[in-house]
């Protein structure tokens, strides 16, 4: 299998996407004659013509509000949002329609859409770059909220959210772009969404991440093991829905999670799990379930941001307490 | 910028009429939808004063406004209206015990019997507009001989939603008719607070196609420039802006009070103008229309409204647990828990 990086994961899942699907459209500021400005679409425009691979005005609310349109026609508008600090203008057309189209007119119109955009810090970008408001995305009924931490499950997911007949926000681990590496096979074969991932399997202890810090989470897994730790790692994948199931019962049997998000602490994705957890599984606790985040601050410029993100030291810290815990 | 009308207040003749108007019937059968549509809007205030129906938002005074437009669409367009265009839903076959169920709270009223791609009604302002052009993205890159047609207020104008679609929708030439009800008010704001502009059409100019100004109280005009600018958006020369200068004579909402912010002698002026009287004083002139045709119109949409009221109050509620029905096609079974949870069933 070839080797691939996740953007590049991400632009041959579109293409296979535009070449099954007539229906499947590209819009986006730059996505077009320029490829995106992480090269996400590179090519798409010359391959499938500009009427299907289309550069916006700069305009957000205009592209997702525009998906909402399309798809209410029948196209699956895959719209390229270029930083998350921008998407939230989006969050009116997100909320009040994209999410619930198919909810007010009961099944009469839907909304096949996705909205992608890159999402995180770690790439010392300029201010307004690097947040992650996956939670607040996750908190929209009837919408579907994907991060992919791999270039494999890059490919996969966005077929999937591309096919799924409901709106998907495509949340896409900048850090990883280039960083993460991976083989690749442009079978068209979807992977499914609303389950999460076991990376690697454990019995002392559950760690749970999503997008770029399960690059982080499975270091600290490697190391943990070292000092004779077995850590679960799951890559939770798809937030909203997110897959209960899994979580829960790696923690049935574990007894004890560290859940890692770069995202801020207060109201982070993180305190929804641990919630679910404290609800449905004290008795298998034994240990307090732990958060391993950003820090309620700003996400800060390029000098400090490091001192932000979650580090491999943080998340072994974070396990070595909760398994010391008595 | 152009304005156009034709029938002055009193009913009388400005300029020669558009060819359509010496169809009677179909100008008598804009005039019964207007009737028809100020009866509704009245039993529709009287189940939301006696608790009957939630909030609702009159036509009165720009009934003219979405019967002119609708009257000018084919079935197989797109209608994407604001939350005070009944009068465009019904004449596109939308019930009126459908519309009366979604202002009663029933999302079942928005899977109308109206046409199947059209949008519902959108309650926050404007932000239908990018739709329109979305829709009408898909009608072009399908090469399919059908128009959008978005509605909106002038509150609608200041938002950003509106100019980022007409600004779209000029770039691609999109075959999309935009037309803003200038009713003078947004709830509160006069139209002089919304804009320093001497006339919303001209707001076409900077998005790059041509605007203008209709006698938004005059159906025959708001018929004519819509047929123009849906004939020309259908032919494939990009869309089109119409500004219906009309008046809200009610309430904002029944949740509103006009009177605290709106002279009472600016309202009875614009009583002289509206578009039911206007219309009824050409018909009876050209020996169209009498007494007794007015008496029979009067007792059938009396009876029509009736019935639907009837058929609304007695539509059996639907089971709570019905709000997870369209929440996704196939509803992830964390989700289905917490519909048997509502259905009062338990979880093993």
């Amino acid at each position: 299998m070839p080797e691939a990086t996740l953007v590049e994961a991400i632009n041959l899942a579109l293409a296979r996407a535009m070449e099954d699907d007539p229906d499947v459209v590209v819009l986006g500021e730059d996505v077009g004659v320029n490829g995106g400005v992480f090269r996400a679409t590179a090519g798409l425009q010359k391959r499938f013509g500009a009427a299907r691979v289309l550069d916006t005005p700069l305009a957000e609310l205009l592209i997702s509000g525009l998906c909402v349109g399309m798809a209410a026609q029948g196209l699956k508008p895959v719209g390229e949002i270029q930083f998350m600090g921008f998407i939230y203008p989006c969050l009116d057309q997100l909320v009040n329609h994209a999410s619930r189209l198919r909810n007010r007119t009961q099944g009469r119109l839907t909304c096949p859409m996705v909205l992608r955009t890159p999402h995180g810090a770690g790439i010392r970008a300029p201010e307004h770059h690097s947040e992650s408001t996956e939670a607040m995305l996750a908190h929209i009924p009837g919408l579907r909220v994907v991060m992919p931490s791999s270039p494999e499950r890059a490919y996969g997911l966005l077929l999937a959210a591309i096919r799924d007949p409901d709106p998907v926000v495509f949340l896409e681990p900048t850090r990883l772009y280039r960083a993460a590496k991976g083989e690749v096979e442009d079978n068209g074969e979807a992977l499914p969404l609303d389950a999460a991932f076991v990376l690697k399997e454990g019995r002392d202890l559950t760690l749970i991440s999503w997008g770029a810090m399960l690059k982080e989470t499975m270091a600290a897994a490697e190391a943990l093991s070292a000092e004779g730790i077995a850590a679960e790692v799951i890559d939770l994948a798809t937030l909203k829905p997110y897959d209960e199931d899994t979580v829960l019962g790696s923690v049935a049997k574990t007894g004890r999670c560290v859940i890692v998000h770069e995202a801020a602490r207060t109201g982070g994705f993180g305190a929804e799990i641990a919630a679910t957890i404290a609800e449905r599984r004290l008795p298998s606790l034994l240990a307090p379930v732990t958060r391993v985040t950003g820090y309620d601050t700003v996400v800060p410029m390029a000098r400090l941001e490091q001192h932000y993100m979650p580090s491999v030291e943080r998340i072994m810290t974070a396990a070595r307490k909760v398994c010391q815990f008595s | 910028m152009r304005h156009r009308n034709y029938l002055a207040p009193d009913g009388s003749i400005q300029r020669p009429l558009p060819a359509f108007a010496s169809n009677a019937k179909l100008l008598i059968e804009l005039y019964r939808s207007m009737v028809l549509l100020r009866l509704f809007d009245r039993k529709a205030v009287a189940l939301q004063r006696t608790g009957r129906l939630g909030t609702y938002a009159v036509s009165l005074g720009q009934e003219a406004v979405s019967v002119g437009i609708a009257s000018a669409m084919r079935e197989e367009d797109v209608l994407l209206p604001s939350y005070r265009d009944n009068g465009a839903l019904l004449w596109r076959g939308v019930r009126l015990e459908e519309i009366l169920l979604f202002w009663g709270g029933d999302e079942r009223g928005n899977r109308f019997s109206g046409p199947v791609h059209d949008f519902p009604f959108c309650v926050p302002v404007g932000s239908q507009a990018p739709h329109a052009a979305g829709v009408a993205y898909a009608l072009k890159l399908r090469k399919q001989p059908r128009v959008a047609v978005c509605l909106f207020g002038d509150g609608a104008t200041s938002k950003g939603d509106v100019y980022e679609a007409m600004n779209f929708a000029g770039v691609h030439k999109l075959p999309l008719v935009f037309v803003v009800a200038n009713n003078q008010w947004a709830i509160s704001v006069p139209l002089r607070q919304q804009t320093a502009c001497e006339t919303l059409a001209q707001k076409a100019i900077a998005a790059g196609f041509v605007g203008e100004q209709v006698d938004g109280s005059d159906v025959v005009a708001m018929r004519a420039a819509s047929e123009e600018a849906i004939v020309a958006a259908r032919d494939g020369n990009g869309p089109r802006f119409i500004e219906a200068v009309a008046y809200r004579l009610g309430d904002h909402t029944t949740s509103d009070d006009a009177a605290r912010y709106r002279p009472a002698e600016e309202v009875q002026a614009h009583w002289k103008q509206e578009p039911i009287a206007r219309l009824r004083a050409y018909l009876v002139a050209q020996k169209m229309w009498g007494k007794a045709d007015e008496e029979q119109l009067a007792t059938e949409c009396h009876a029509r409204v009736e019935a639907a009221a009837e058929r609304y109050l007695a539509t059996v509620p639907r089971r709570p647990e019905t709000m997870f029905d369209h929440l996704y096609a196939d509803l992830p079974e964390v989700y289905a828990a917490q519909r048997r949870e509502l259905a009062g069933e338990h979880d093993a």
